[in-house]
């Protein structure tokens, strides 16, 4: 009897300790995957376009107060310069965001989870999907250049979770990015 | 509605992995069928003799192809049926094969789905030869400008990649359910052919339908509407917009649903459009309205559909535009946009 005591008092210690084990670990577990996403998304230069650049004393430099969120919306582009016939084919604003090229004017997407201009509504498998098939919520219009989901694709699906929980874990900056201008007929 | 609410959040976790297998999952090409008379469509391919126990269908709300005629068939296995007790969502045997067929002055391809012994679909394309004689398999990425459709616009074989995007909630099949092979058809359906040899009637009469609810035959499927050219427009929708812009696909965070789903008595089918953003329908004005300009253009980034079209479908364009234009209300409040 007294076994039968002992041992079920050790299985509720043992509940117990899990049970307060585990939020920590959990915690613990997703700090690290932000902090793989952090590192990720800076290792592959991820800001160099949807952060815009602004000038600053010593030249371009990030507004980190825009991180990630895109182009600005207040940034109405004048139609892009028209290029002569020859190797020159594609033309950025000086904020790094809004791109002319062959398929268009593309403006880079606000990557933070404001819930009605950036992320806030997605989905980790919208966000996989998106980066895996170059579509936009995985399912919709297709991701234009200079994106480069191609080489995204190639990661895991541990690494997409990652940057995905990173980004969510970023101050959502409302900022409605412009739809994509239609390349001149 | 349990159970479809069930559905839905099996449907959300799992087609984006399937669609991933899919384009990760390496097909033995050896196993695949070369060429479309090795799948039993056709008796005799040379004369386009239909083999027996395959039945033609027309769904009453056809989706756009650029003007493609398009004839379609369906095999079930022998003494196989469709499940059909849940008006939204039938389930197709093991052994299932549908074809569609896409003409643009001749025959250009022939879409091709079977379902395999572990519940998965084989989706492949067949090219017709210039003569006719046969169609070949297409390879998996699809095969651009094949073709040119009325205006000259370049007419392309999707990849099997684009066909897991649309085929991608319920059992997978499109065109083939309650509501587009219903007895009561929409006469102002656009591109609809006038007629459909598989009615609810008659698929129950050949003994390919267990288990339909028994209303679905006394009083046929229809989309609750509340005029003739709503009912049109819905269903076009349905058809056109309905297997992404579904309140359980991967397209739920735009907030625009544009499906049709069975009511309580499952004859009649409400309406699925609904929107939490302003932009995508103006009451009265069209040329405002985000789901109006999307099907007016055929500009990559911005054209809806977003794939397997590139010309403006004119006639709904129109039937949509007149839609918004007279039909709706203008309101502040509505998220349902009725008449």
């Amino acid at each position: 009897m007294s076994k039968a005591i002992y041992g079920g008092t050790l299985f509720a210690a043992l509940v117990l300790a899990a049970s307060l084990l585990l939020p920590e670990a959990s915690s613990a577990q997703r700090n690290s995957r932000v902090e793989r996403g952090r590192y990720l998304v800076e290792a592959m230069g991820c800001a160099d376009c949807h952060t815009p650049f602004r000038l600053g004393p010593n030249g371009p430099e990030p507004d980190v107060e825009r991180g990630l969120s895109g182009h600005p919306a207040e940034l109405v582009m004048p139609p892009a310069p028209r290029l002569e016939p020859g190797p020159w084919l594609v033309v950025s604003s000086g904020t790094n965001t809004a791109w002319s090229g062959p398929w268009g004017v593309s403006f880079t997407s606000n990557l933070t989870p404001d819930e009605e201009t950036g992320i806030g509504k997605w989905t980790l498998e919208n966000f996989s999907a998106a980066m895996r098939t170059g579509r936009h919520l995985g399912a919709g219009r297709a991701i234009l250049p200079p994106m480069p989901w191609q080489a995204v694709s190639k990661l895991t699906d541990d690494d997409l979770a990652a940057i995905f929980e990173y980004l969510k874990s970023r101050p959502p900056v409302p900022n409605r990015v412009p739809e994509p201008i239609a390349p001149r007929g | 509605m349990l159970v479809r609410g069930e559905r839905g959040v099996l449907t959300k976790l799992a087609w984006p992995a399937l669609l991933l297998a899919s384009c990760a999952k390496a097909v033995d090409p050896s196993a695949l069928p070369l060429f479309l008379s090795e799948t039993g469509l056709y008796a005799d391919v040379a004369g386009k003799r239909i083999a027996a126990g395959v039945v033609a269908y027309e769904p009453q709300y056809p989706l756009w192809s650029d003007g493609a005629t398009k004839r379609r068939w369906i095999r079930l296995p022998e003494g196989g049926a469709v499940d059909a007790h849940d008006p939204d969502d039938w389930r197709f045997p093991v052994g299932t094969r549908l074809w569609k067929e896409f003409s643009l002055g001749r025959r250009v391809e022939t879409r091709y789905m079977e379902k395999l012994a572990d519940g998965s679909w084989r989706r492949l394309v067949f090219v017709w030869d210039a003569d006719e004689s046969d169609a070949r398999l297409a390879p998996e990425a699809g095969l651009p400008a094949v073709a040119k459709s009325a205006d000259g616009a370049p007419y392309d074989v999707p990849s099997r990649a684009d066909c897991a995007l649309c085929h991608s909630h319920g059992d997978g099949v499109l065109g083939f359910s309650a509501l587009q092979l219903s007895d009561d058809r929409d006469p102002l359906a656009p591109h609809a052919s006038a007629s459909n040899p598989a009615t609810l009637t008659e698929l129950t009469r050949l003994g390919l339908l267990r288990d339909l609810p028994a209303d679905c035959l006394e009083q046929p499927p229809r989309i609750d509407a509340a005029t003739p050219r709503e009912r049109a427009v819905l269903g076009y929708l349905h058809t056109n917009c309905g297997s992404c812009h579904r309140a359980d696909g991967l397209l739920a965070p735009l907030g625009l649903v544009l499906e049709a789903r069975p009511g309580e008595d499952s004859s009649e089918y409400e309406s699925g459009l609904r929107s939490n953003d302003g932009r995508h329908l103006r009451p009265g004005a069209p040329d405002e309205s985000l789901l109006w300009a999307r099907m007016s253009t055929r500009t990559p980034s911005a054209q809806m559909p977003p794939l397997a079209t590139h010309r403006v479908d004119s006639a709904a364009l129109e039937l949509v535009g007149a839609w918004i234009r007279e039909d709706l209300v203008p309101t502040d409040t509505r998220t349902d946009f009725r008449p």
